[in-house]
Formats: structure tokens, C-alpha cells, sequence
């Protein structure tokens, strides 16, 4: 070996010449190379190899006595150096390997690709959906096409979760157990995921031509009337005003989603059980949101000149842990009725 | 190694030499070593640019994400077109507005009778939750923009919010009444259009032009939510 060998490759970054090749070719995604020349394989140049670095550690150093102690650390690096790099490439593969796992797993369950077709709108679809909400339609030998789409109501649900939040702030509302901002979420979405399913629900079982998503998506547009009429009486406190909102807005849209309804439904019996069920929920879910989050002025007005009636307040549904169970839910359908005897009794 | 060689020529010879009998001539010794490096050029560079960054102050990593999230400030109070906000985004200034933000809206009373306000813990949530919804509706309603640029551009757009809850607690010191009513109604409604321009200057280039209402509005709802819950803050 007494040829002065070349430093095999260029700039090498790294602790010495010969180990930061590794770094340069391991660390990294995705590079499978492996630099053989100081691998431990079975043909002999290994060996050759380590007896050139030792030269090539030895020509550098120009004191015998950090040669020497060099010449050990050479060694050692030597060593160290190839079994760094075999784990240092196993854990990288382990981490590939990993990797894909947790992407392949992310991708097929956090995909939410699969909701792409559903937000595939136009504006001016959505406008005139909007307004077709409103119209019943009296064609009901014929199923009618329901859009099957998820912005609009989604859009709509948040849009009625502002205006409560809008009407509960107005009102002072005074939430016990929970936020404001919980509550209004909590009733708005409540409401449309849960009586779309209740509805869907009577639909299986009366035989009607809907499927769940356009169940959600006739709701949702339903909702457009509660809208309009919420943010109208939460600003003009006129309860003659209210009343005939609610039923000329409240009662369009529920005429509309009733009229689809039908027209997808055979059998009086059946129609009546789904359209009627359908049509009390809708209108009571606009009373109600009307009375629990709204302040009543006639009966503040009222407590500065006649009897003492409490403004309207949210009843804590607080249940008193003595009683025993049997008469618990007495106690709540007490509690809920007192409540909304008292609200009645103060407009 | 042995070196192969055939001796180069025999002169003289009349009989056609075989197609590739002169590349017995090659060898390979151990005098020409074979170099050359199998590395990818970028990793080398970006591995110099992370180590570099781990070994510097700690004072130099915070000055430097400092000065990005204060220049990412004076986009959105002068928003012009540009793309500063989505090339490098970063969250640090989401979170310190948001984090500002819920500080300022607590209710100082553990009172339960007047909890009706928000809450750090609501602040936080309705923000964050917020600008995870928007985002994923404008990706699926087609954009091409990344989820964490997204976000970022929300959170960044709250800065004139935040201005605005700033102002308010200033003149809620003064004595109340309509007239200090009617000013933070001002103030609040002129920087709720602001946050609206600027998120909408970020944001409305990522969305095919047919749909960009589509997108905005549930950002005009989000910022209404927020202004709103400024508004109507009264401290104990």
C-alpha cells in the first residue's frame, strides 16, 4: 500500500474525510444508498480500507504522539463509524416504514375528500335554492328533486348560531351550567343533525323515497325561514310581530319541506305520521327559540309598574339530588312547566 | 488485481481482430481509484441551513421569529395583494393573538351568576375551531390552498379584532353610556370590515373566481362572532 490513495470523493462534511460521506447519503428521506467502500463485507477490501485509513490518519498527523493516539481514535471512529451507519439506516427505514403506516391510515380515515362532491355548489345555485326554500311547490304526484348538498345548510346552521348568540347577548341571558357559545351550538346542531335523523328514522319506517343526506340538506334549508324570522324579532321586540312571522315564514318553509315530503310518500296514514311529526317540530323549534333566548320588554316594563314577574330567564335545570328517582322526572316536567307558565304569563 | 492486458498489437497480423478485442486492453487497478459522489444537493444544503439555526442563540431564534411574525403584522394592517402570509407561514402570531384576545375577554368574577361571558377556554376554542371549519370548507369547496396556510391567514387576520378589544377596554374606563356605546360600535364595525379585506385579499386568490363569495362568507360570519363577543364585553 504505498500508493498516497486519493481522498475518494469531494467536500465531505463531517467529523473526518472518510465518515461524512455516510452522513451525506443516509440521513434523509428516501435515499437507500449505502456507501459500500467502508462497509463490512465479506470481500476483503474492507480490510485494505482500514489499512489505508490508518495510513491516510497517519500521513496527516505530524506529531508521532497524536499520530498515535489518533492512530486509536481512528480506529474507534472506525468502528463506531460503520455500526452508526447500519443502525442509522435501520432506524430511517423503520421510520419510512412507520411513515406510510400513518399516512396510509390518515388518508383513508381523515379524508375529507369524501365530502368534496357534497360542497359542489355555485353561488347563484345556493341563492336560489335559498329562495326556493321558502315556496312550496303543489306537485305532489311526482317525487321532487331534492339538492343534495351540504354548504347551504351547514352555512345556515351557522348563520342561525350567530344570530342566538346575536339574541341571547340582547337579552342577557343567564346560562347556568355551560356558555353561550356552547348552548347556541349545542341547540342549533342539535336540532338539524338530530330531528334529520329522527325524521329519517320515520321515513325508513314509512316508506319514504329520501335518503339521509337529502334529509339533512331539506332541513337545513328549512331553517332558512327561522333565520329570517329570529333576526327580525330579536331586533323589534313586537310579539303580534312574532306571531305572524312565525306563521306566515315559519309556516312557508315548513309547507315546503312538507309538500317534498309527500310527494315522496305513499299512504295517507303514513303521510300524515311523517308530515305531521316533521311540521310540529319545526314550528315548536322556532317558538322556542324565540321564548328561551329572548328578553320579554313587556315584562321588564311590567315589573317597573305592576306585579313582580321575574324577567325571562333560562330555569335551571338543577335537580335536587334527595328526591328519589321515581319522582325525579316529575320534578322536571314540573320545573319546565312552571317556566313556561310564568314566560306565557308575562306577555 | 491482476491485470488483464493482451499486449496491444501484434503487428503484422493479416486476420481481422475480433469486434471488442480491444477492450481487453482496460484494466482497472487500484492506481485510479473510482470517485464519485451519490448525495442529493439540496439535502446537503438544507442539513448546513438546520444545523446552523440549532446552533445559534436563543436569542437570535426568538429575534428572528420576532421580526417574521411582526412583518407578517404589517401585511395585514396594509394588505395588499401578496403572498408573504402564505409562502412562510407560521402560527406563533395566530397564537399570540388569540391567546391576547381570550385574556382580554375573561370574565374576572368566578361570580356563577353572571358567567354568561366567555370564557378563556370558549375564546380559544371558537377561534381555533372557527379557522379549522373555514378551512376545511374552502378546501372542499376547491381551493388550493394548504390547511396550515389557511389557518395561518385567519389567525393573522384577528390583529385588527385584537386592536379593536384594545380600544374598547380603554374606553370602557371612561364613564358608560351611549355615547361610549356608539364609539366602540365604530371602532369595532370599522375594524371588523378591515380583518374582512385583509383575510379576503389573502385568501380570495386560492379560490376558483366563480365561488369566492362562497368562501367569504362563512369568514364574514367568524369575524361577526368575534367583534360581536368584543362588543358586548362589559368588565365587573
Amino acid at each position: 500500500m504505498a500508493t498516497p490513495a486519493a481522498p475518494a470523493g469531494g467536500a465531505r462534511s463531517g467529523a473526518g474525510p472518510e465518515w461524512g460521506g455516510f452522513e451525506e447519503n443516509i440521513q434523509g428521506g428516501g435515499s437507500a444508498v449505502i456507501d459500500m467502500e467502508n462497509m463490512d463485507d465479506t470481500s476483503g477490501s474492507s480490510f485494505e480500507d482500514m489499512g489505508e485509513l490508518h495510513q491516510r490518519l497517519r500521513e496527516e498527523e505530524v506529531d508521532a504522539d497524536a499520530a498515535a493516539a489518533d492512530d486509536e481514535d481512528g480506529e474507534f471512529l472506525g468502528m463506531k463509524g460503520f455500526k452508526g451507519q447500519l443502525s442509522r439506516q435501520v432506524a430511517d427505514q423503520m421510520w419510512q416504514a412507520g411513515k406510510r403506516q400513518a399516512s396510509r391510515a390518515f388518508s383513508l380515515y381523515a379524508n375529507i375528500d369524501i365530502l368534496r362532491p357534497y360542497f359542489d355548489v355555485e353561488p347563484d345555485q345556493v341563492r336560489s335554492r335559498l329562495l326556493e326554500s321558502m315556496i312550496p311547490i303543489k306537485m305532489v304526484n311526482f317525487p321532487q328533486k331534492i339538492a343534495g348538498e351540504l354548504y347551504g345548510p351547514l352555512m345556515l346552521v351557522f348563520t342561525l348560531v350567530a344570530i342566538l348568540l346575536h339574541g341571547m347577548k340582547t337579552s342577557d341571558t343567564i346560562i347556568r351550567e355551560g356558555t353561550l357559545m356552547g348552548t347556541a351550538i349545542g341547540t342549533c346542531f342539535g336540532y338539524w343533525l338530530g330531528v334529520s335523523s329522527f325524521i329519517y328514522f320515520l321515513a325508513y319506517l314509512c316508506n319514504a323515497q329520501i335518503t339521509m343526506l337529502q334529509m339533512l340538506a331539506l332541513l337545513g334549508y328549512g331553517l332558512f325561514g327561522h333565520c329570517i324570522v329570529l333576526f327580525i324579532t330579536y331586533n323589534i321586540h313586537l310579539h303580534a310581530l312574532f306571531y305572524l312571522f312565525w306563521l306566515l315564514v315559519g309556516g312557508l318553509s315548513t309547507l315546503r319541506m312538507v309538500a317534498v315530503l309527500v310527494s315522496r310518500t305513499v299512504g295517507p296514514t303514513q303521510r300524515l305520521l311523517l308530515c305531521g311529526t316533521l311540521a310540529a317540530l319545526h314550528m315548536l323549534f322556532l317558538l322556542y327559540l324565540h321564548f328561551a333566548y329572548h328578553k320579554v320588554v313587556e315584562g321588564i316594563l311590567d315589573t317597573l309598574e305592576g306585579p313582580n314577574v321575574p324577567p325571562m330567564q333560562r330555569v335551571p335545570r338543577d335537580v335536587p339530588a334527595v328526591l328519589p328517582a321515581a319522582r325525579l322526572p316529575a320534578t322536571v316536567l314540573n320545573a319546565t312547566a312552571k317556566a313556561l307558565a310564568a314566560s306565557l304569563q308575562s306577555h | 488485481m491482476a491485470e488483464v492486458a493482451e499486449s496491444p498489437g501484434d503487428p503484422g497480423t493479416a486476420s481481422p481482430r475480433p469486434l471488442f478485442a480491444g477492450l481487453s486492453d482496460i484494466s482497472i487497478s487500484q492506481d485510479i481509484p473510482i470517485e464519485g459522489e451519490i448525495t442529493i444537493p439540496m439535502r446537503s444544503r438544507s442539513r448546513e441551513f438546520d444545523s446552523s439555526t440549532l446552533n445559534e442563540s436563543v436569542q437570535n431564534t426568538i429575534m428572528r421569529d420576532l421580526k417574521a411574525v411582526g412583518k407578517k403584522f404589517m401585511h395585514v394592517l396594509y394588505p395588499r395583494k401578496s403572498n408573504t402570509l402564505l409562502r412562510d407561514w407560521d402560527l406563533w402570531g395566530p397564537l399570540i393573538l388569540c391567546v391576547t384576545l381570550a385574556l382580554m375577554l375573561q370574565r374576572g368574577s368566578v361570580d356563577s351568576e353572571k358567567d354568561g361571558g366567555p370564557q378563556f377556554a370558549e375564546v380559544f376554542v371558537i377561534v381555533w375551531f372557527g379557522a379549522v371549519t373555514i378551512t376545511l370548507n374552502s378546501k372542499l369547496l376547491g381551493g388550493n390552498i394548504s390547511f396550515f396556510q389557511s389557518l395561518c391567514v385567519l389567525g393573522y387576520c384577528i390583529l385588527p379584532l385584537t386592536v379593536a378589544m384594545l380600544i374598547c377596554r380603554l374606553v370602557l374606563l371612561a364613564e358608560p353610556g351611549p355615547i361610549n356605546f356608539m364609539v366602540r360600535l365604530f371602532v369595532v364595525i370599522v375594524m371588523f370590515a378591515w380583518s374582512i379585506v385583509a383575510s379576503t385579499a389573502f385568501l380570495a386568490d386560492s379560490q376558483p373566481p366563480n365561488r369566492k363569495a362562497l368562501a367569504v362568507y362563512p369568514v364574514f360570519l367568524f369575524y361577526f362572532v368575534i367583534s360581536w363577543m368584543i362588543l358586548t364585553f362589559t368588565p365587573q
